[in-house]
């Protein structure tokens, strides 16, 4: 930990308060997911020193930048940390290129040098034709791309990425998690990627960390907060089913086994099924045949008022459903069950 | 990328159809358009009597004499002067309000508006007894340095600022606070010092309002009538501004007064409207 992030956030506002405790290794990154108003933005300002800590310290590659028991506070100018910012917050009236190069400007790299290096990082996010836009002229997902280089070019020794997809629709969000993707594989430092979608933080983190009301909730691989969910929040985010495969027109066919979906899409997919989408009858159910399979019951956890039933082949997935209903259909593991899921509450990413 | 060269090419189809569903109506209903012309009407009208009455034929005789040419040049250089002074001082006073938390914060905001609504007349003599020769800023400055404001060109170009500097501070002060700040802070991120940040982010963003304040300034200092009178005096070649002449003009030559009203007119409107287009559709 020594070479990555290691830190402690204290911060005390009015009816809230943020204790968290944050460490993430060199080439690792680590997904921050919580609901509205947990601290996730808070955790960011910090990081990057816009918001001064009133406990608790950040140390970075071995170098503190802020300290509140001694005093020590760097400024976000010299930290070195390459935020990506919840809509990109681009300069409007700066050029894609001048947005690039803002950085390497601030840092007093020569103005033809700044540019020729921003005009790389442009094309190195698929951007090249496109530099002498201004953000008010470019799609979200470009103005995405423009904040991803305009972060990366200073080569910062962390990344912070708050909510980066939040303001894309779905078409564009697979392009940028791509990229991020790439760029995450080969960025030396740590990354943090504050997210609420628990696909984007399975795609691309190794580590999750749930934050709840300014404090850590749990944190953990997918798998594990996907096991022993510590909290309601955690649990609904770790049960979501994630299903890779691929799709044909609007049949999606994952393993051996196929869905029928609402709309049209190609290639390599990621399905997404909320397990409160996921119906258990007893009985082949009527309605939409299509996307309804026998199955046996693996497992049954209960959490306070909902109970959720993991099943088997050919397509494991969760469902959750409330006590009540388990006991009406007299649920029980190696019950054998039909499951059903309208083809509009399947979610259809491009992988 | 697809998907990206897909969307761009979908953004400006999606623009057009939103401003086709908000579509403005063709013509405003009757109870808009009625008080509405009466407004227009009334700032209209003076205009036109104004080019009415001009004495067309001899314009270029009366505004070649020496009393229109001293108080042109006298205008000009102080009203560009008090704009300037209002932008170099202004835009600090209006930073200051709204970027800075400290006691007595709403006090200084209604001090620094009290010029936009006192009478400029009581303006011009409250400046006559803090800087007067025997005012109570006025007179220490005279014995330091021997100089004299009241009576003089400088006389003139600080009663403009004083009048008009207000309209700096509100509209920069407005720019301020609608300019998201996460826009400076993300250049802080980016290594940009204080003063870099200032430069190219904070200041070209609210451009705009500082235009506008400066044409708005330089239009209300100008204008100033009041605050010059009683302050600077009203001597031709000193402080004789355009609104001063025409004053006495009205008296003693009424054509004269007239060609320089329109001068005054022209100049204005010429600038306003120039300004309305270049910078305040833009926002």
């Amino acid at each position: 930990m020594r070479t990555g992030l290691d830190s402690r956030l204290v911060m005390r506002r009015e009816g809230f308060h943020l204790d968290v405790a944050l460490g993430i290794d060199p080439g690792q990154t680590v997904a921050l997911l919580g609901p509205n108003g947990a601290g996730k933005t808070t955790v960011v300002g910090a990081l990057a020193g816009l918001l001064p800590l009133d406990g608790g310290y950040v140390r970075l590659g071995g170098r503190v930048l802020e300290d509140a028991a001694t005093g020590t506070l760097v400024g976000p100018a010299e930290r070195r940390i390459g935020v990506m910012f919840q809509d990109g917050v681009l300069f409007p009236h700066l050029s894609a290129l001048e947005n690039v190069a803002f950085g390497l400007r601030s840092r007093r790299v020569p103005r033809r040098e700044a540019r020729r290096r921003a005009a790389g990082w442009l094309e190195a996010v698929g951007l090249g034709a496109l530099s002498d836009r201004r953000p008010g002229r470019l799609s979200g997902g470009q103005r995405q791309r423009v904040a991803l280089a305009r972060a990366l070019i200073t080569e910062p020794s962390m990344l912070l990425l708050d909510e980066p997809f939040s303001a894309l629709d779905v078409s564009s969000r697979a392009g940028l998690r791509r990229l991020l993707q790439d760029h995450l594989a080969g960025f030396p430092g740590p990354s943090l990627l504050i997210t609420h979608d628990p696909t984007e933080a399975f795609l691309l983190a190794d580590r999750l960390v749930v934050l709840e009301n300014g404090s850590v909730a749990q944190e953990g691989s997918a798998d594990q907060i996907r096991l022993r969910p510590a909290s309601p929040y955690a649990a609904d985010l770790a049960g979501v089913n994630l299903l890779v495969g691929a799709a044909s027109g609007k049949v999606l066919t994952i393993g051996n086994h196929q869905l029928v979906v609402p709309e049209a899409a190609s290639g390599r997919i990621i399905a997404t099924i909320h397990p409160r989408a996921i119906s258990i009858h007893l009985d082949r159910p009527g309605g939409s045949p299509r996307n309804s399979w026998p199955t046996r019951i693996e497992r049954i956890d209960h959490h306070a008022d909902r109970v959720r039933v993991q099943t088997g082949p050919p397509l494991p997935v969760t469902a959750e459903i409330t006590p009540d209903a388990q006991t009406g259909l007299n649920l029980a593991p190696g019950s054998e069950v039909w499951l059903s899921v309208k083809a509009t509450e399947i979610q259809v990413d491009a992988g | 990328m697809t998907e990206d060269e897909h969307s761009i090419r979908k953004a400006p189809r999606r623009r057009e159809g939103r401003s086709r569903t908000v579509q403005r109506p063709r013509r405003p209903p009757a109870f808009i358009a009625i008080p509405a012309t009466i407004g227009l009407a009334l700032f209209a009208l003076p205009v036109l009597g104004l080019l009415g009455r001009a004495p067309w034929s001899r314009l270029a005789t009366l505004l070649g004499s020496d009393l229109a040419l001293e108080a042109l040049r006298l205008s000009a250089i102080s009203s560009v002067s008090a704009a300037v002074i209002s932008l170099l001082l202004g835009v600090p006073v209006a930073w200051t309000l709204c970027r800075y938390d400290f006691p007595g914060r709403s006090l200084l905001r209604g001090l620094v508006l009290l010029p936009m609504v006192l009478p400029p007349v009581v303006g011009g003599a409250a400046l006559l007894f803090a800087l007067g020769r025997r005012g109570l800023v006025g007179s220490p400055l005279y014995e330091a340095t021997g100089l004299v404001l009241p009576f003089s060109t400088g006389g003139v170009i600080l009663a403009g600022v004083f009048v008009a500097m207000p309209l700096m501070v509100l509209t920069v002060e407005g720019g301020l606070r609608s300019l998201d700040q996460r826009f400076e802070r993300a250049a802080e991120t980016l290594g940009a010092g204080r003063w870099t940040v200032l430069r190219r982010v904070t200041i070209p963003m609210i451009a705009p309002s500082v235009v506008a304040g400066i044409a708005l300034t330089w239009a209300r200092a100008l204008g100033e009538f009041g605050a010059t009178l009683t302050f600077a005096g009203n001597l031709q070649g000193r402080t004789q501004t355009l609104p001063l002449a025409v004053f006495v003009a009205l008296e003693s030559d009424r054509d004269a007064a007239l060609a320089l009203s329109l001068v005054m007119v022209i100049v204005s409107l010429a600038v306003l409207v120039a300004l309305r287009d270049h910078w305040w559709r833009s926002r």
